[in-house]
């Protein structure tokens, strides 16, 4: 059979043995939590409960602030220690309720749909996944009822899960289609009804033979297509994955609804289900613990405000023999200078990397191999939109399409100078963005 | 407080590609070429390659140091560049002629538009046309490969003692024997003069003579195949450059078989093989994208044979590099990829 691709990529080595056969384990929720305010893209949550509340666990402490946020839930029972500034994922501090657990999860009220929901309201399900603070749970966390609230001139005709995992090392995708099948294809069949598509299909790489099988098992008589894709990097960005499934390319500057088109994470989806049968709020998410320094890698259930350090702990993670900490992927995600952070919706792996896997070198001359290009999947010219950043000539980059780029990696991973180009490439549409939000005041 | 990881940007994971790599890869697909032409012309081939590219390391070496910039020589550029340039040049060549030629090459082509990554030209060729306008005599005066006698595919070979004057083959006192390349001859004296080599053998293992990296269309023709193999270079290039000789050569030899030779012969003789896979292919100084790479090769291949069947000089590969290296920023600017989301909104809701 034909896998199913797009043009451009690059084939790095997936690294998930180490985890993709360690069934998803639940991490004891640790003695104090700091549940993050901001953990979606869009306007941070309001926090409503205030230091000395009592809460249950999944009662709400953060509301969302506007129609672009995420209400936020108390991942354990117990007091609210206070709500202040604690360490974040970029480095900064953010907004926090820190939780002191009581250990006796003690939850409030859930109440959903149960098998209902095939005949409820498509609004009444979106007020449901708002409720529950569902966001994208791939990695870029983008609140969930808010792509499920596509304009009247924007018809749907096609939900995408994306069950790619292009991301090496990651396994926690593959583990809850394993695992969670039945309730990742319910969440799909909840998110086909609210968006009135017609088709609805499963996207996973051919490396996962196993989920493969599992999700065809539990599709067959849902009207679900599973398809197969080829294992190369990004195949799971959210464009490349629309083109290699419905051959529709997502117009530059647009979005996938351009194209009569939602894609969802394997795991919102999973959670989609969890808020619209059962009325569970999102509290906790899996999470890949692993890397060379890591004793025991683990797929973790983890409950939103756990510290990474209680993470890394929890899986025998060496800190002095690991040079890089990331959360995420390898190829995305976010170097931590410390384990201060906590989990949010949107971490999908705490990475471990040794000396040995970051010896990078210094970056040498551009010799125009074109690897960068080859490997582009916008098809863009890094090196020469990296250049133009550098130089500060961001009319030129703009021009030849530095705002297009999804910053997946691809070019700094193939190139042969070692060039950091993503870097230069965020560098250079930070500096737009800035510009633009500047001319917009004055 | 726990200990500072490495903070960085992401991706934070590398394919493992070099540069310096890919570099020294070149090189060592050179070697069997390099190799032949040690066996067909002996001290006198190995002198210019040793020479060639020991000067062009120094220079490098010392470009770096008078700009105060760090040593360079592992990245394996300068080597492969004195490589390239010893392979253009005829067996004998005197030593400082060949110094002359790194140094053009390394340093007027390359070091001071910045280095490694920066010129507009190619370096070897840029010593190479040096050497041959500054020097056209020594430049043009080749030695007679091992095992061919008095005759050189039916032209007599010509004797000189030490002082440079002719003497007779049997007088003992030969210090070189030299004669005219294929492609001299089919320039001087018309397309008879080397019907001989009509059936293509002979210029094909390379059992002629030229410059080093003339003689052996063949194993050229090996180290090729094996850039394209490891990915190294795509075929455009070669294919578009060796295409449209050969389509001209059918073309002129098809109107007029008097004046004009076939495909075979202008495919095998001369730097066609070498330009094609090495020179023209040069990541530096060649387009980016494929569509570029098309047109970059077809314009190589144009112009070698306009030099060679209508222009003074009997061969034409290398101005032809350089005349199209000086277009490369102008075709890559018109063949950037079209960008992913361009695609029309009529068929953009097409698809499957």
């Amino acid at each position: 059979m034909r896998l199913l691709t797009f043009r451009g990529g690059v084939k790095p080595d997936d690294a998930k043995a180490r985890t993709a056969r360690a069934a998803i384990t639940p991490l004891p929720a640790p003695a104090e939590v700091a549940v993050p305010m901001s953990q979606h893209i869009g306007a941070p949550a309001r926090p409503c409960v205030a230091a000395g509340d009592e809460v249950l666990l999944g009662q709400v402490v953060g509301e969302p602030d506007g129609f672009v946020s995420a209400a936020v839930h108390a991942p354990v029972s117990g007091r609210v220690g206070a709500v202040e500034p604690r360490p974040g994922q970029l480095g900064l501090p953010v907004s926090c309720v820190v939780i002191e657990n009581d250990g006796r999860d003690r939850a409030a009220e859930f109440s959903g749909l149960g098998q209902a929901w095939s005949a409820a309201d498509p609004g009444r399900i979106r007020d449901l996944v708002a409720a529950a603070g569902l966001v994208g749970m791939g990695g870029a966390a983008f609140p969930t009822h808010v792509k499920l609230s596509p304009p009247p001139d924007r018809p749907i005709d096609a939900v995408i899960l994306n069950g790619a995992e292009c991301e090496p090392y990651l396994t926690a995708d593959h583990r809850i289609m394993l695992e969670r099948a039945t309730d990742v294809l319910a969440g799909l069949a909840i998110v086909r009804r609210v968006l009135g598509a017609k088709r609805a299909v499963v996207g996973i790489e051919e490396n996962k033979p196993d989920a493969i099988a599992a999700m065809r098992d539990a599709a067959e008589d849902a009207e679900i297509e599973i398809a197969v894709l080829a294992k190369k990097y990004p195949q799971g960005a959210e464009k490349q994955l629309i083109d290699a499934v419905l051959g529709r390319e997502v117009p530059a500057g647009g979005l996938p609804m351009d194209v009569g088109c939602v894609v969802q994470n394997v795991g919102t989806a999973a959670a989609v289900a969890d808020a619209v049968i059962r009325g569970r709020p999102l509290f906790e998410r899996v999470v890949t613990v692993t890397g060379s320094p890591v004793a025991r890698p683990a797929n973790m259930l983890v409950r939103v405000g756990t510290p990474v350090a209680a993470v890394i702990e929890a899986c025998g993670g060496d800190l002095a023999g690991t040079a890089k900490l990331v959360l995420g992927g390898p190829m995305m995600g976010l170097a931590q200078a410390d384990t201060a952070a906590t989990v949010t919706k949107g971490t999908s792996g705490i990475l471990l990397l040794g000396p040995a896997e970051v010896d990078a070198g210094p970056p040498s001359p551009c010799i125009r191999c074109g690897r960068c290009v080859t490997a582009c999947p916008i098809r863009l010219v890094p090196t020469e939109i990296g250049n133009l950043a550098v130089r500060g000539l961001l009319e030129d980059a703009e021009r030849i399409g530095i705002m297009d780029c999804i910053e997946c990696g691809s070019c700094a991973f193939a190139c042969p100078s070692r060039i950091p180009l993503a870097q230069q490439i965020r560098l250079g549409k930070a500096g737009i963005l800035a510009a633009r939000r500047g001319k917009g005041r004055g | 407080m726990d200990r500072a990881f490495i903070l960085s940007s992401s991706p934070h994971a590398h394919g493992g590609a070099s540069s310096a790599r890919i570099m020294w890869t070149v090189s060592a697909t050179l070697l069997p070429a390099a190799g032949w032409s040690v066996w067909l012309f002996g001290q006198a081939a190995l002198t210019v390659l040793v020479s060639t590219i020991a000067f062009s390391a120094l220079f490098e070496a010392g470009s770096r140091f008078v700009a105060r910039r760090p040593l360079t020589l592992h990245d394996g550029s300068a080597v492969l560049t004195g490589l390239l340039l010893a392979l253009t040049l005829p067996p004998g060549l005197p030593l400082w002629i060949c110094a002359v030629g790194a140094f053009v090459a390394i340093v007027v082509a390359k070091a001071v538009f910045g280095g490694l990554g920066q010129n507009p030209f190619n370096p070897a060729l840029t010593g190479r046309v040096f050497l041959l306008i500054a020097f056209p005599a020594p430049l043009t005066s080749w030695l007679v490969p091992r095992g061919t006698g008095e005759f050189l595919f039916d032209q007599p070979v010509t004797a000189h003692d030490a002082a440079g004057n002719i003497v007779s083959l049997a007088a003992g006192q030969v210090d070189a024997v030299t004669a005219a390349t294929p492609l001299g001859l089919l320039a001087e004296r018309g397309a008879h003069a080397v019907a001989a080599l009509g059936d293509g053998l002979a210029v094909f293992w390379g059992q002629i003579n030229g410059s080093l990296g003339e003689t052996s269309a063949l194993l050229l023709l090996l180290g090729g195949v094996a850039l394209l193999a490891l990915r190294i270079i795509t075929w455009h290039i070669p294919l578009s450059f060796m295409a449209t000789v050969a389509l001209l050569a059918l073309v002129t030899s098809g109107v007029d078989d008097a004046v004009y030779v076939g495909p075979v012969f202008h495919l095998f003789t001369g730097g066609v093989m070498i330009g094609a896979f090495f020179m023209a292919t040069d990541y530096v100084t060649s387009p980016m994208h494929p569509a570029g790479k098309l047109i970059f090769g077809a314009g190589c291949g144009v112009l070698t044979m306009v030099i060679r069947l209508w222009a003074g000089y009997p061969e034409g590969v290398s101005f032809a590099v350089l005349i199209m290296n000086a277009c490369v920023p102008i075709i890559d600017r018109f063949t950037r990829p079209r960008k992913f989301g361009l695609r029309g909104p009529a068929d953009a809701r097409g698809g499957r």
